[in-house]
């Protein structure tokens, strides 16, 4: 029977690709094994085997077809024997029907970096920039950061698994080998522990070190350096010597990598005196913030985000563009409700307040930014105004960010709360790898729609 | 106990490819291995299909290419022994007789999968088999399995701990910490160093210092051997030895396993690191299943054709595991708050 191919599901994260080039003809036998195309994925060019045995019969999508859905049917396999009039015959392959949804839907886009001006000015917001920009890729303005400050200073050196020659798991070192070699790109064995502290020692010694774990889940092996070595030397010493290192990664959910993959550190390390933590949502954040904290003095956690490696954001082009770490920034302005988010969940946030907006709530969408020290007058600020407020992570609720926030409005702003502090977050469980339980562990712009309902309307 | 362990390493089989040894099998164990080894390699492909079709989410880390490996070393598997490996983890399963279906519902993380479709390809477990995980965090699995073998040491079981690794893992911390205590109290494991010759996209060369990943234990008085992963009948050869110097109380063995791995690292790994040429050659000269089969035909122990309905047979099994995966329900949403701990 003729076999209908898929466009095949190459990376967690795909849902479309470009189908490079069709290394086999129409009439080409292809075995189980052999490379039939070439596709380009979200991270990467791969080769796309054949499953089956047989011939070649039809190709469906042209070689340079750029976003084809992950099952859309892209040839035909004839077994021996068959002619392509079996072709003609199949109209729904099995297995063609759409695969699970698995990817949240995260079709958010970024504000203009502009989008706030000075207008404002009670904001306790940092001066917005006004320069020119350039649509990136998160992993792209991650890379110009590391890019402009190894250029600036020559004691900045990046380190970690997969990082040079095979341009970084996630790619966001890419092409940072060539510039600046291997003294200074340097890829390590799979040694989290060892390298974390080789780096810790090494900013000891006078370099400003950028320690990439490949995921924060790693760095679980390295946190004894992390804390012990790192974040607590400054103190220990009378503050003769510190570590002025920056530790990043991936940090929270994937897609379907399940539990011991999928975790949120935002409040583990932001419990932590001696380091700072940073957990960027755009472009510009991506980019102002990591170049704020490869130049700060301390050691600084740096929490990205595999979601958001692919999306395009304008990003700020002047190399002397830095956030301030310990800045909010008000994603959206708003009046009735106050939503904290940090790193996705911004995206996740703004959507919500879109849908709010159409039911006649207006919320006020606070990008954290960095989550230790926390911005708390930004909060407070928003807060007094629309004396409401419900906090959004991904990670546990259990000593979380949110329940952190919620502890310092009682302090600071007690008299101006209409409504207990809600929390919308990741539910109290391990990471579940089943397409629908991973759905449900997860936080839904639908949660924080009716968190922000409850407080509005309680 | 230095002393015990200087002459433990003295007797101890040196660096040699045991492929010369002379066939230890059985026809019928012939047969069993080549199906157990067919077995895999056609789950896997379906495994591989099933991703592509987005069935399967997350990573998923093929063995394709390996399969001697595990095959062999369970050949030699006694009832108390344990089995223990890394997030590469499906062939280890069928090897440990478990069901397919199960496998293949977990990787598509439905409610019949071995873990209730909440572990996933990376983390699945059977307390019945005794195979403890599949574990996604790199190295974690060998103090672990020592752990096991603590265990059997403690009931005075019998049973020994595979506690199987990569080569990139064999540099982390924990394992030396390991390997030092199992040396010290003599405990019954063997490390399984499967050495696929990369570590995702860094070869041994680029990661270890000293690249005879066999020579790991010398510090701490554990013996280690080099054996032809790529002969499923060199590494049984090399268990039965390792689990008799574990069995009669003399402590761990290492056993490098030179094997290699033809797909990339994970299903969405380019594998730029490394020419088609290589894997070409690898695929066309060691094929641990081809040999099997040559070996196989030319003695007689079957004929071709039987072997073609072994394959047959092997591919029903595969296809009913694939549809029973997907038709197969997702867990009841129920299951989001269940097994996080145990009603004290
Ligand atoms: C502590 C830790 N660091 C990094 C990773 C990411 N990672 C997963 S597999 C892998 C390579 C492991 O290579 P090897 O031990 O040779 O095993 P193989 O994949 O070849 O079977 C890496 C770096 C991880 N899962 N855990
Ligand atoms: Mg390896």
């Amino acid at each position: 029977m003729a076999i209908q191919i898929l466009m095949p599901a190459l990376s967690p994260t795909m849902t479309e690709g470009k189908l490079a080039k069709w290394v086999k003809d129409e009439g080409d036998a292809v075995e189980s094994g052999d490379v039939i195309a070439e596709i380009e994925t979200d991270k990467a060019t791969m080769e796309f085997e054949a499953v089956d045995d047989g011939v070649l019969g039809k190709i469906l999508v042209a070689e340079g077809t750029d976003g084809v859905a992950v099952n859309t049917p892209i040839a035909i396999v004839l077994e021996d024997g068959e002619d392509i009039s079996a072709a003609d015959s199949i109209a729904v392959a099995p297995g063609a029907e759409p695969a699970p949804e698995t990817t949240p839907e995260l079709t958010a886009k970024a504000a203009p970096v502009t989008q706030l001006s000075a207008s404002n000015p009670d904001s306790p917001q940092p001066m917005e920039y006004k320069g020119a920009t350039t649509a990136l890729t998160i992993r792209e303005a991650l890379r110009d950061a590391m890019a402009e400050e190894m250029r600036r200073d020559e004691t900045v050196f990046l380190m970690g698994e997969e990082v040079a020659e095979y341009q970084g798991a996630y790619k966001v070192s890419q092409g940072l080998l060539e510039e600046f070699g291997a003294e200074r790109v340097i890829d390590t064995p799979i040694t989290e522990h060892g390298f974390a502290g080789i780096g810790v020692g090494a900013a000891f010694g006078g370099l400003r070190p950028i320690v990439e774990f490949m995921t924060f889940n790693f760095a679980m092996q390295a946190i004894d350096h992390i804390i012990n070595s790192a974040a607590k030397t400054l103190y220990m010493s009378g503050g003769q010597m510190g570590a002025p290192i920056v530790f990043r990664g991936t940090n929270g959910a994937a897609s379907r990598v399940a539990a011991q993959h999928s975790q949120c550190y935002g409040a583990w390390y932001a419990q932590i005196p001696g380091l700072k933590v940073i957990a960027p949502w755009s472009g510009a954040d991506a980019k102002g913030l990591l170049k704020a904290a490869i130049r700060d003095p301390n050691p600084v956690i740096f929490l990205e985000n595999e979601i958001l490696y692919g999306q395009s954001f304008d990003v700020p082009d002047d190399v002397d563009f830095v956030i301030p770490i310990g800045k909010a920034r008000i994603e959206r302005p708003g009046s009735d409700v106050t939503i904290t988010a940090f790193s996705l969940m911004v995206g996740i946030a703004l959507q919500a307040a879109e849908q709010l907006a159409t039911e006649g709530i207006n919320a006020e969408v606070i990008n954290l930014r960095t989550l230790r020290p926390l911005d708390t007058g930004a909060i407070v600020d928003s807060v007094e105004k629309t004396n409401r407020i419900v906090t959004v992570e991904e990670g546990w609720p259990t000593c979380g960010i949110g329940a952190e926030i919620g502890a310092m409005l009682m302090a600071q702003a007690f008299d101006y709360l209409d409504a207990p502090v809600a929390r919308v977050a990741g539910k109290d469980v391990p990471m579940p790898y089943a397409a629908n339980l991973e759905a449900l562990a997860l936080p839904k712009a639908e949660d924080i729609v009716e968190a922000a309902k409850a407080v509005c309307y309680g | 106990m230095a002393k015990l362990s200087k002459s433990a390493s003295k007797k101890a089989p040196k660096k040699k490819r045991s492929n010369k040894k002379k066939n230890n099998a059985s026809p019928e164990e012939l047969l069993h291995y080549y199906q157990q080894m067919l077995l895999i390699r056609r789950f896997e492909e379906k495994a591989g299909q099933l991703y592509g079709m987005g069935l399967i989410g997350g990573f998923c880390h093929l063995y394709i290419g390996q399969e001697a490996v595990v095959v062999g070393m369970q050949a030699t598997a006694g009832e108390n022994d344990s089995v223990i490996t890394s997030y590469r983890c499906h062939a280890h399963m069928l090897a440990c007789d478990m069901d397919p279906k199960g496998v293949m519902a977990e990787l598509t993380g439905r409610q019949d999968g071995l873990s209730k479709g909440k572990g996933g390809s990376m983390h699945m477990f059977s307390l019945e088999k005794r195979f403890f995980g599949g574990h996604g965090i790199v190295g974690a699995q060998i103090p672990l399995g020592t752990g096991l073998a603590f265990a059997n040491l403690y009931r005075k079981d019998g049973g020994l701990c595979h506690a199987y690794c990569g080569d990139g893992a064999i540099n982390q911390g924990q394992i030396y910490e390991a390997f030092n205590m199992a040396s010290l109290w003599k405990l019954p494991v063997i490390y399984v160093i499967e050495n696929n010759k990369y570590g995702m996209g860094t070869s041994v060369e680029r990661a270890s210092a000293v690249t005879e990943l066999y020579k790991r234990g010398d510090s701490f008085g554990i013996p280690g051997e080099q054996v032809d992963g790529m002969d499923v009948l060199a590494v049984k050869t090399a268990a039965e030895k390792a689990a008799a110097w574990c069995r009669t109380g003399k402590g761990p063995f290492i056993l490098e396993m030179k094997t290699y791995r033809y797909r990339g690292h994970s299903m969405s790994d380019p594998a730029k690191y490394r020419d088609k040429e290589e894997v070409s050659k690898v695929r066309k000269e060691s094929d641990p299943i081809d040999n099997l089969r040559d070996r196989i035909l030319s003695t007689k122990v079957a004929t071709e054709a039987q072997l073609k309905d072994t394959d047959k047979d092997l591919k029903m099994i595969v296809t009913a595991a694939a549809e029973f995966a997907q038709q197969s329900q997702e867990p009841d949403p129920a299951e989001l708050y269940t097994d996080i701990l145990l009603e004290a």
